[in-house]
């Protein structure tokens, strides 16, 4: 297991408002089209942050004081919809680290925690109370702490919720599963050969 | 205390419980395509691993292929190289690939079922969302990403958290021009597009029942916009009988032998649900959407909600989507100008769909102003319409008959909606730029609504246009 244990998750928030927001949203299908995640990026949002030129439209990704934001906030349901990989990998190409939320779709939140980004939930008061903090100074240090389950922000400290499978994974550096699942082969072969699958 | 089906099957296809608590699962059957799946085979390559168990692997091509003309190389550089990488990787890793002409090309959730691949009791894995469809057959079908696509290749199992079951029952009858898709809508409308999320939708009751095999694949097709990992119905007859004689299930005493095992997997009778949800069918109308999300959805009698009958979020979420859409508030949907019809996808692209379409759309014309086009799920579906000359009587009535493919669902090809053109869709998202155009405007609705707002060039009630209440 070569992967290093973070826990520890800092850097300026950026809160992206709305409820359902959608993988479509997130990239947008055209975007999808790449054999290799690497350029995706610049298109986190692509729709919402620029218009048919190519101009921004002003989206709060794109205001000065959220430039290198590294925590992403946002309302309930984040990221429904499909299981495109790909809206996790923008996220993260982009330069954002963690993400808390109201509550996320299913697959997204996999998807984000095989890649090594958390996603975390608060309660709803908290978590508004986190983004008007942001907004009185949208340079204010969040510090998202997985071993504590604890959000700092300007002296606040918050308590947040974390799926608990997606935890143990983090503090064990375990987020990507793959060499923990080749280890039983046997198991496997076996498992194939009594369902006939073999 | 019985078991339902979710559980049986979990169980099954338990590996072993990882030090998460995560449990690893065997996927029995791996489905793959063009958009989700090459970068796995990269992955696989950088790390130094093969494919484990390649006769478990199908592929073929739906997301990027044009519905025009397939013929190769595509004339967008980037399809063509991302179907290249597909069949390049099938072939090197010994995987089966239902290439475009083969007769078995289609939508990778239209192909499954139509060759016998999908089967009762399996656990199904696919770079998709919508791979919940193979759930109508008694499977845990789960959508997965590209990194679990890896997963699937390298080990044949991937990493899960396990889910809660709701039954989700929906007794009596539905009334004529009622459908699978508005039971869908209906669904989701009322528990919400989050409202499944952690659990597992176990479709029963008498209108589950009734249905065939393909209005079953509607209804789990969309058990992810409701939030749910997965939805299935349990397998009964109809699935037999459906299953029997197709290209990969065995025939004779194999046959008999692999139905038993198949029996077997249906919920007990005295299983136990984490949730149960009833709903009767007569509440059931023709449902469409309003809005940016599946769950933003009316009977076509409603009138579109009004921000003000919601508060803070919600309300903002209202007004936002009635902005998107440039609908009003408190105004009939019916009527609502469109100009696009769009019949087709992995909700509504299979035969049972045309042959309904087609019954009641012969001696009708589409409305000069709007653009309608067909869109087979798979070779075989385009294949069977022909034998019975559907494709004549969409083409006579104003659609164009397309090649299989995704198509205007989520227009990776050159289907797409242009401006903020209006689409009467039988597909599965209305999400903002779902169809191609960010200013693009989706309404979701059944196939014979999508034919009602393709001949008057407006949202109407197909049960009045063709007469279905007479």
């Amino acid at each position: 297991m070569n992967a290093t244990k973070i826990t520890k998750f800092n850097g300026k928030g950026v809160y992206v408002k709305g409820n359902d927001i959608d993988t479509d949203r997130i990239i947008p299908a055209r975007f999808l089209k790449c054999v290799t995640f690497d350029e995706l990026g610049p298109s986190l949002f692509y729709d919402e942050r620029f218009d048919e030129d190519g101009d921004s439209k002003g989206h709060v990704l794109d205001k000065e004081q959220h430039q290198g934001a590294e925590i992403l906030i946002s309302d309930t349901n984040f990221g429904c919809g499909s299981s495109r990989e790909h809206a996790p990998q923008a996220i993260q190409k982009f330069g954002l680290k963690a993400v808390i939320a109201d509550s996320f779709a299913e697959i997204f939140h996999g998807n984000c925690t095989t890649l090594g980004i958390p996603c975390v939930t608060m309660d709803k008061s908290a978590r508004e109370k986190l983004v008007a903090l942001m907004e009185t100074d949208p340079y204010a240090e969040i510090i998202i702490d997985l071993e504590e389950l604890k959000v700092i922000c300007a002296n606040n400290i918050f308590d947040i919720n974390m799926k608990e499978s997606a935890r143990k994974a983090f503090l064990a550096a375990t987020c990507d599963p793959l060499d923990n699942l080749l280890s039983a082969t046997d198991e496997i072969a076996r498992i194939a050969a009594k369902l006939g699958y073999a | 205390m019985g078991k339902n089906l979710y559980q049986k099957v979990w169980d099954d296809h338990v590996v072993r419980q990882l030090d998460s608590g995560q449990y690893q699962l065997f996927i029995a059957l791996h489905l793959i395509h063009e958009v989700t799946s090459p970068q796995a085979f990269g992955m696989l390559k950088d790390k130094g691993l093969k494919v484990a168990y390649p006769g478990r692997t199908f592929a073929t091509v739906d997301h990027i292929i044009p519905t025009d003309d397939q013929s190769r190389p595509l004339a967008d550089d980037m399809a063509e190289r991302m179907i290249q990488v597909l069949v390049d990787a099938t072939r090197e890793n010994g995987i089966e690939f239902f290439a475009p002409e083969s007769g078995s090309q289609g939508i990778v959730h239209v192909v499954g079922p139509e060759l016998g691949l999908t089967q009762p009791g399996m656990t199904i894995g696919c770079g998709d969302s919508h791979t919940s469809t193979h759930g109508a057959f008694g499977c845990i079908a789960l959508g997965i990403g590209t990194s679990q696509v890896r997963d699937v290749l390298a080990s044949q199992t991937i990493a899960m958290d396990p889910l809660k079951v709701r039954r989700i029952l929906i007794e009596g009858e539905l009334s004529t021009g009622v459908t699978a898709k508005d039971v869908i809508l209906h669904i989701i409308r009322t528990l919400g597009v989050n409202g499944g999320v952690g659990f597992a939708y176990e479709y029963a009751g008498s209108v589950i029942e009734n249905m065939s095999m393909e209005e079953r694949m509607t209804v789990c097709n969309m058990s992810i916009e409701g939030g749910a990992r997965c939805g299935y119905v349990n397998p009964d007859e109809t699935t037999y009988r459906f299953l029997r004689g197709r290209e990969r299930v065995p025939e004779g005493d194999a046959f008999d032998t692999i139905l038993e095992k198949w029996r077997a997997y249906a919920s007990d009778a005295a299983a136990s649900y984490d949730d149960e949800v009833i709903f009767d069918a007569v509440d059931i109308k023709p449902t469409v959407t309003w809005g940016v999300t599946p769950g933003q959805a009316i009977s076509i009698d409603e009138v579109i909600p009004d921000p003000d009958s919601a508060d803070g979020l919600e309300k903002q979420l209202i007004s936002d989507a009635l902005d998107h859409m440039q609908l009003q508030a408190n105004q009939p949907i019916k009527g609502t100008k469109i100009d696009v019809a769009f019949l087709g996808s992995c909700t509504n692209g299979r035969l049972s769909d045309f042959k309904q379409v087609a019954s009641i759309l012969k001696g009708r014309k589409v409305s000069p102003s709007v653009r309608a086009i067909a869109v087979p799920g798979s070779e075989k579906v385009d294949k069977a319409a022909r034998e019975l000359n559907l494709h004549l009587i969409f083409e006579e009535a104003g659609f164009e008959w397309r090649k299989p493919g995704c198509s205007m669902c989520l227009a990776m090809n050159p289907d797409k909606l242009k401006g903020d053109e209006v689409c009467a869709s039988s597909s599965n998202r209305n999400f903002i730029g779902r169809q191609g155009s960010p200013t693009g405007r989706t309404i979701l609705m059944s196939p014979i609504m999508v034919a009602a707002a393709a001949v008057e060039g407006k949202v109407a009630d197909a049960r009045e246009v063709f007469g279905l209440l007479r």
